[in-house]
């Protein structure tokens, strides 16, 4: 017990303020340099179709991206680059999204989350559960994930939806309350194209539900999911 | 060794020699497509040789697919067959309890889709029957739970049967999560599926990654270079520590003692910060390819991990401390969920699972790959079976990981071999397995390119498989609150096992 209490008093405060940078290998943000060609290997190797070229550039859906990094390998020009950034949540519907300090300048402002896992590979269940450790600390935002959909504001789905949790998907949407917000959280849930189309497989969140805010991301780091949470809970303001 | 249908219980059963040589996977293929028939594959552990003896089943092409049942004699084969019947349409006689597994009540009765002649994204709807399998009696209830989760935790469903308080029966729906990865991955060049392997775990990545690529470098007969081996074994350690040490914490969450919750999810940060700095990806996704590894751990990276560890391990010490100090968590831990030796041997477990009911058991010493051989490590036991067992192989493997990955970073140094073997060329039509040891246990892969060089068929056969049935056993007489607690003391995959 003794150790307990000087463990506590010798790691002392651990929350860190968020940050959207990591280390400097991560596969975050793609930057398109001068260089670019418009060679179009990138949109080619891409395995889920992520990069499109427009006006001889590539444009990036980050939705679809696995952030593997094979266009930025393709790219012979060397003007495709990943950034150590984290890729922004995209709000599908009509409202701006709002700076973090901002948000937190707010008082009042809560989000009961519910999480649910339409077939996803985990990564992004742990990394959702990273966000109640005590480095990124979600409740100082006033963001809590609960124990039922009933309590929640908002459904938080990862995974590609299949057709063995279709149901459970449906159900529990339909057992929150109004208002009530979905978010699509990692590649999968957001364009549903990790796996391509098989038969066990409905495909993207937005086939079953409607869609608020996609975090891109395989998986989207914690901050990148601090941030759509944040966003997330401005949305719901709006809506009430 | 190849039989005919009806021959394979009997040769199964010598293959097995008593139960001594574990089944270590089983599996269907359908070979209809270059000249053969059905197929039913058996892998068993030799223990004697250090390898994998495989058993192959040949069905003729109109065959009605009946074979006798393994499961009467060999109990792991239970699951195995269940998957065999969904996927294939085989039908194992005298199987105690052929219900389905995988595909759940929107397919039909007939859909066998792993078969070649099933298309990819076959959307056929039926309503097939899967009834739970539950006691009845007077006096006794049913509690179902799930397959949504009160936490942030993957799905399933588990029905309880109940006598009062004891938990009497448990059944385990699980598969919620069954992508058809086995199906989506065929047709597709070994370099796009390495895309998919990564992502049927997250936490389970490297390890499959790692099988994926020994199968597949067995079929080029290149070595791959020692630098690039003492990346993955680092890398395979990391992904084994943050697991343990998360899972640390997430036991003690299953009681509520949150100050260890709290320690144990700030060092698995601390680690999969370090993975993120290695690989780029905070589960090592995109390190490991056939033939090598794509990133170099230079001598600052070296330098941050060594940091990294020496606080991660004084850390995890005064976890370790503060845990055995701690009577409430103990008196949770000990005598629950207990797991015999017998029942470990006959299900063949794996892993940690194992370790902890006293099977001495670990593929990379028993079937070595990569560097295993010359980096000797400690193989921890423990006897008795319950969920402080299985705390305590974590623990005692923590150390070892940690210890493990230190002597590959002084290797390192004075290592200047490549990154990569160059390009590799694959023999087609031919079956190659490739294993690696991942946290949760041994992790199998199976698989065969077609005459282009594509994928004709993988099989995942990853640590959770086997272990899954084992947990409905270990929580018998067990109650209900103790539920989470020995599922978090398996720490078993969804993902892995539902692919």
């Amino acid at each position: 017990m003794l150790k307990l209490l000087q463990g506590i008093l010798a790691n002392k405060i651990t929350t860190e303020d968020v940050t959207t940078s990591g280390a400097p290998r991560m596969r975050g943000q793609l930057t398109c340099g001068t260089d670019c060609n418009g060679c179009a290997k990138c949109a080619a190797v891409c395995p889920t179709g992520a990069v499109a070229l427009c006006d001889g550039k590539p444009v990036l859906d980050y939705k679809r991206c696995l952030f593997c990094g094979k266009c930025v390998e393709a790219c012979a020009a060397g003007a495709l680059l990943h950034t150590d950034i984290d890729t922004l949540p995209e709000i599908l519907t009509d409202v701006q999204m709002t700076i973090e300090r901002e948000i937190r300048a707010k008082l009042g402002r809560s989000l009961h989350v519910r999480h649910l896992d339409a077939g996803s590979c985990n990564a992004c269940d742990f990394e959702m559960g990273a966000l109640s450790n005590p480095l990124y600390d979600l409740h100082r935002f006033g963001i809590a994930f609960v124990a039922s959909p009933r309590h929640a504001d908002m459904i938080m789905v990862t995974g590609v939806v299949t057709r063995n949790l279709a149901q459970a998907v449906q159900m529990t949407y339909e057992a929150m309350e109004e208002p009530k917000l979905v978010m699509a959280c990692g590649a999968c849930a957001a364009s549903g194209g990790t796996y391509g189309s098989t038969y066990a497989i409905v495909g993207a969140l937005d086939k079953v539900l409607p869609v608020d805010i996609a975090v891109p991301g395989c998986p989207p780091r914690p901050s990148a999911m601090l941030i759509a949470l944040t966003a997330a809970a401005d949305l719901l303001k709006k809506r009430l | 060794m190849k039989v005919k249908p009806e021959g394979l219980r009997g040769a199964a059963n010598i293959c097995s020699r008593g139960g001594r040589h574990p089944l270590t996977a089983m599996f269907g293929a359908d070979e209809t497509s270059f000249g053969g028939g059905y197929a039913v594959y058996c892998l068993f552990e030799n223990k004697e040789k250090h390898d994998i003896d495989i058993l192959k089943a040949e069905f003729d092409a109109g065959s009605d697919l009946h074979y006798p049942a393994l499961t009467p004699v060999l109990p792991a084969a239970a699951w195995y067959e269940r998957e065999l019947h969904d996927m294939f349409g085989f039908i194992p006689d005298d199987h105690p309890d052929l219900r389905p597994l995988v595909l759940h009540e929107t397919y039909p009765e007939d859909f066998h889709p792993l078969r070649k002649c099933v298309d990819i994204d076959a959307d056929v709807r039926g309503e097939r029957k899967y009834e739970m399998a539950v006691s009845h009696g007077d006096g006794l209830f049913e509690v179902p739970v799930g397959p949504i989760h009160a936490g942030i935790i993957e799905p399933g469903h588990f029905r309880f049967s109940q006598a009062g308080e004891a938990i009497l029966q448990l059944d385990a729906k699980l598969f919620f999560t069954h992508r058809g990865i086995e199906k989506a991955v065929e047709g597709k060049t070994p370099e796009e599926a390495l895309l998919i392997v990564e992502r049927i775990c997250g936490a389970c990545s490297v390890a499959n990654t790692l099988s994926y690529c020994q199968a597949l470098e067995k079929l080029s007969g290149q070595n791959v270079p020692r630098r690039a081996w003492l990346i993955r074994t680092i890398a395979a350690e990391l992904e084994r520590l943050y697991n343990h040490i998360g899972d640390t914490g997430n036991m003690c969450a299953g009681v509520g003692f949150a100050p260890v919750i709290s320690m144990g999810s700030r060092l698995k940060e601390i680690l999969l910060r370090c993975n993120e700095a290695i690989a780029g990806n905070r589960f090592l996704r995109g390190l490991i390819v056939p033939g090598g590894v794509k990133y170099d751990l230079t001598e600052s990276l070296c330098t941050e991990l060594t940091v990294a560890l020496t606080k991660v391990e004084n850390e995890y010490n005064d976890i370790v401390q503060i845990i055995a100090e701690q009577d409430g968590f103990l008196n949770r831990a000990k005598t629950t969920g207990i797991i015999s030796k017998n029942v470990a041997l006959d299900l063949a477990l794996v892993g940690v699972g194992a370790r902890a009911s006293g099977v001495d058991c670990d593929c990379r010493r028993d079937l070595p790959y990569g560097l295993y051989a010359e980096l000797p490590f400690n193989v921890i036991t423990k006897t008795d079976g319950d969920v402080y067992a299985r705390l305590q192989v974590r623990m005692g493997e923590v150390a070892e990981s940690i210890t493990l990955i230190r002597k590959a970073l002084k290797l390192l140094q004075q290592d200047d071999s490549q990154l990569h073997c160059g390009e590799l060329a694959y023999k087609t039509l031919t079956g190659s397995w490739g294993i690696s040891e991942s946290a949760r246990g041994s992790n199998l892969h199976w698989l065969m390119l077609d005459a282009d060089g594509c994928i004709e068929r993988l099989f995942i056969r990853s640590a959770s498989y086997p272990n899954w049935p084992a947990l409905t056993i270990a929580v018998q007489g067990d109650i209900i609150p103790d539920f989470p607690l020995i599922n978090k003391s398996f720490e078993l995959c969804y993902a892995c096992l539902d692919r």
